[in-house]
């Protein structure tokens, strides 16, 4: 199954590694990207998101499938005639406990059914429920595929540890991923940003939906010219997950959906919240519970306003803006700002 | 306790006796109609499946009539089907409803909190040696009413009169509901089975094969699939379901079982989605290998794995030739709808057919 990864190298190219720009890679790609460079390979990712990745993505998927997967066939789409190697791993459990939504467990199988003339794919199974090393044994079995070097692969693994545990510093800094991916190419850790919004919002969701603009029609930027402070799941400390996560009478059965709770749940004990957005994709599973978990939990803890935005691909611009800003003139006017 | 259950095909005679042998007050749940549909879509996620919406909806009525606990299953994913059973709870309590919700969890995954949730339903009134006994009855029920329906589904596409065989099969359910030992059980399905093969049958007819996969509730509930097997049945298309309840009782609960329905789907789909997804893909390829004329594959309105399912079966409809049918149901769905789209599905079948047996 190996690439001729040596016969490239003697031509002097590289290999070349895609990784589309949607759903893990707002959680991997600091992961991934100085590992596959490590490897000698070069990565391509996908175009930042936009009406033809996304035209490209309906054409080819399942019609009831959620908009982050229709995207995510036309990011892959877009990159596979550009690539050697698509990198779609198949991301089973990622924290050891539970598992991600179905829809990422069957990736790679409705990938390869559904968009013809790939290449080659590499969709090893990353599943930590087998063991706390496994994420480096799997990072070593993807290594094999590009290269025989054990050593090479080993130190590949170490940068791309140290480069993931800066991102998630970055994040717990209060930086989005955008923010976080440019700090680290500079290799800097700048102190936590401080937060001096008027009002300050939690706006939940999964990281595919929220950080990419073109899904999230902006919304985190148009947060920021209202003059709020924006807190994300990405940005709650673990231990505060994972106290939150007792509160549960039971957990949800995906890791994303689970993040989201457990945030809602951690913000609202914090007090120190004025409202709740939900971003969620039109026809998305989890977020049916998910939702209406964080509804119930913001209405017993102290009725903190709460909103869900729900997002297709026809969710227009003006529509968002309409409804961001009358609800953040609701609760500005509650806190007498306005 | 005055108790209540879920709706779910026909299984309502055996849950009931089951509760009401434990000595437990039952609060006949009302069948599924459009206004416990529409209860449910009242109070539920928009997106959350047809299921969740009928169940809350069941839920409701049968609070409203009076009942003080729920008994229903759980499960521990990837399929939401596992937190329904929490989630309905809290719904029902911010609702106002205070009922208390006796969540079954799969007794393998969770053995101490199975046994507590049985042991509450079966101490405070009786003993186990009783609800041993009751088991067995309740167990022997479900069993037969599974065989009975299994019969049905072979004798509609021959028989010269639906309505007869339609009466020898509700004679039977009387039967079973009525009977109140093992022996007795069987007896009557017995009987049952006698009668139904009583009815005047065409033998000369070849009925097109079909075989219904998908997700469990709306394959078993006619309610959520329009009573699609009876439409089907009556068309002249002999019925083969994947899902049967016992069968998947035992399998998903005691034994690991449906490893070889699994391994036929590895070449498609090599890791199990939830819910039934892996199953789905791997009875199509089953149906093809035994020379089904086509696969129905029924499923509720944003069920993940059934989504991941149909997005790989084009490919093995073509590697197998055999044809598939989609439904997503929800509750916008029309009868006439599903009966145009299964008309114009039988109507390629049969030409398919033709055309093999012409070459």
């Amino acid at each position: 199954m190996r690439l001729c990864v040596g016969d490239k190298e003697k031509e002097g190219d590289l290999v070349r590694v895609g990784i589309p720009r949607t759903l893990s890679f707002f959680t991997y790609y600091p992961l991934w990207k100085p590992f596959f460079e490590a490897l000698g390979a070069e990565v391509v990712v996908s175009p930042i998101s936009n009406k033809a990745l996304l035209d490209e993505g309906v054409r080819e998927t399942v019609n009831d499938a959620c908009v982050p997967i229709k995207l995510f066939h036309g990011h892959v789409a877009a990159l596979k005639d550009r690539v050697d190697i698509l990198f779609i791993p198949r991301l089973v459990s990622i924290d050891g406990k539970v598992t991600l939504c179905p829809k990422f467990l069957g990736l790679p199988d409705m990938v390869r059914c559904s968009i013809s003339g790939l290449p080659e794919i590499i969709e090893s199974r990353l599943d930590l429920k087998k063991g706390r090393f496994e994420l480096y044994r799997f990072m070593f079995r993807v290594g094999q595929r590009i290269t025989d070097n054990k050593l090479r692969i080993i130190g590949a693994i170490w940068r791309a540890r140290y480069s993931f545990y800066c991102y998630r510093k970055l994040l717990l800094h209060g930086f989005t991923p955008l923010e976080a991916f440019p700090l680290l190419e500079k290799g800097i850790i700048p102190p936590p940003k401080v937060n001096n919004g008027e009002i300050k919002l939690a706006v939940l969701g999964y990281p595919y939906a929220l950080y990419d603009d073109y899904v999230s029609v902006n919304l985190l930027k148009k947060l920021e010219g209202q003059g709020v402070s924006v807190v994300t799941p990405e940005m709650v400390p673990e231990q505060m997950m994972k106290k939150a996560s007792k509160k549960l009478p039971k957990n949800l059965f995906w890791y994303y959906s689970n993040r989201v709770v457990w945030a809602s749940i951690h913000y609202l004990q914090d007090k120190s919240i004025d409202g709740i957005i939900h971003v969620t994709a039109f026809g998305c599973g989890p977020d049916a519970m998910t939702n209406k978990l964080v509804e119930l939990e913001a209405k017993q803890q102290g009725k903190v306003p709460c909103m869900s935005i729900t997002i297709d691909e026809h969710t227009g611009d003006a529509g968002v803006d309409t409804r961001v800003e009358a609800f953040v003139d609701l609760l500005k006017r509650k806190k007498g700002i306005l | 306790m005055k108790i209540s259950f879920p709706y779910m095909g026909t299984s309502h005679i055996a849950i009931s006796y089951l509760l009401s042998g434990l000595g437990h007050e039952v609060i006949y749940p009302p069948a599924p109609t459009k206004k416990t549909l529409s209860l449910g879509v009242q109070y539920a996620p928009e997106f959350a499946c047809l299921p969740f919406k009928i169940l809350l909806g069941t839920y409701l009525e049968a609070v409203e009539a009076g009942a003080d606990s729920l008994v229903t299953s759980g499960g521990f994913g990837p399929c939401r089907a596992g937190y329904y059973g929490e989630l309905h709870k809290r719904i029902l309590h911010d609702l106002g409803y205070p009922v208390e919700m006796l969540v079954l969890e799969p007794p393998l995954r969770a053995p101490v909190d199975f046994y507590r949730r049985v042991s509450r339903l079966v101490r405070p009134q009786t003993s186990w040696s009783n609800f041993y006994r009751i088991f067995r009855i309740g167990w022997e029920k479900l069993r037969t009413l599974d065989n009975l329906e299994a019969r049905l589904h072979e004798l509609r596409p021959l028989t010269l009169s639906q309505k007869y065989l339609t009466a020898a099969y509700e004679q039977g359910l009387e039967g079973v509901r009525a009977a109140q030992t093992v022996d007795t059980v069987k007896v009557a399905g017995a009987e049952a089975i006698v009668e139904m093969g009583n009815v005047p049958l065409d033998m000369t007819r070849k009925p097109l094969r079909i075989g219904i996969i998908g997700e469990i509730y709306v394959v078993l509930e006619p309610f959520a699939n329009h009573d699609i097997e009876k439409i089907l049945g009556e068309m002249g298309c002999y019925i083969h379901r994947s899902i049967f309840l016992t069968n998947w009782t035992r399998d998903n609960t005691l034994i690991d079982g449906e490893k070889d329905v699994r391994a036929s789907a590895v070449p498609y789909l090599n890791q199990l989605v939830g819910g039934h997804g892996q199953n789905s893909i791997g009875e199509t390829v089953r149906y093809a290998e035994n020379g089904y004329d086509g696969v129905i594959q029924l499923a509720p309105f944003t069920c993940i794995p059934e989504i991941v399912a149909k997005s790989i079966m084009p490919t093995i409809s073509r590697d197998k030739g055999i044809p598939v049918l989609t439904l997503f149901l929800d509750e916008q769905t029309g009868r006439a709808g599903i009966e145009t789209r299964l008309e114009a599905f039988l109507d390629l079948l049969r030409q398919k057919r033709m055309q093999q047996e012409a070459s």
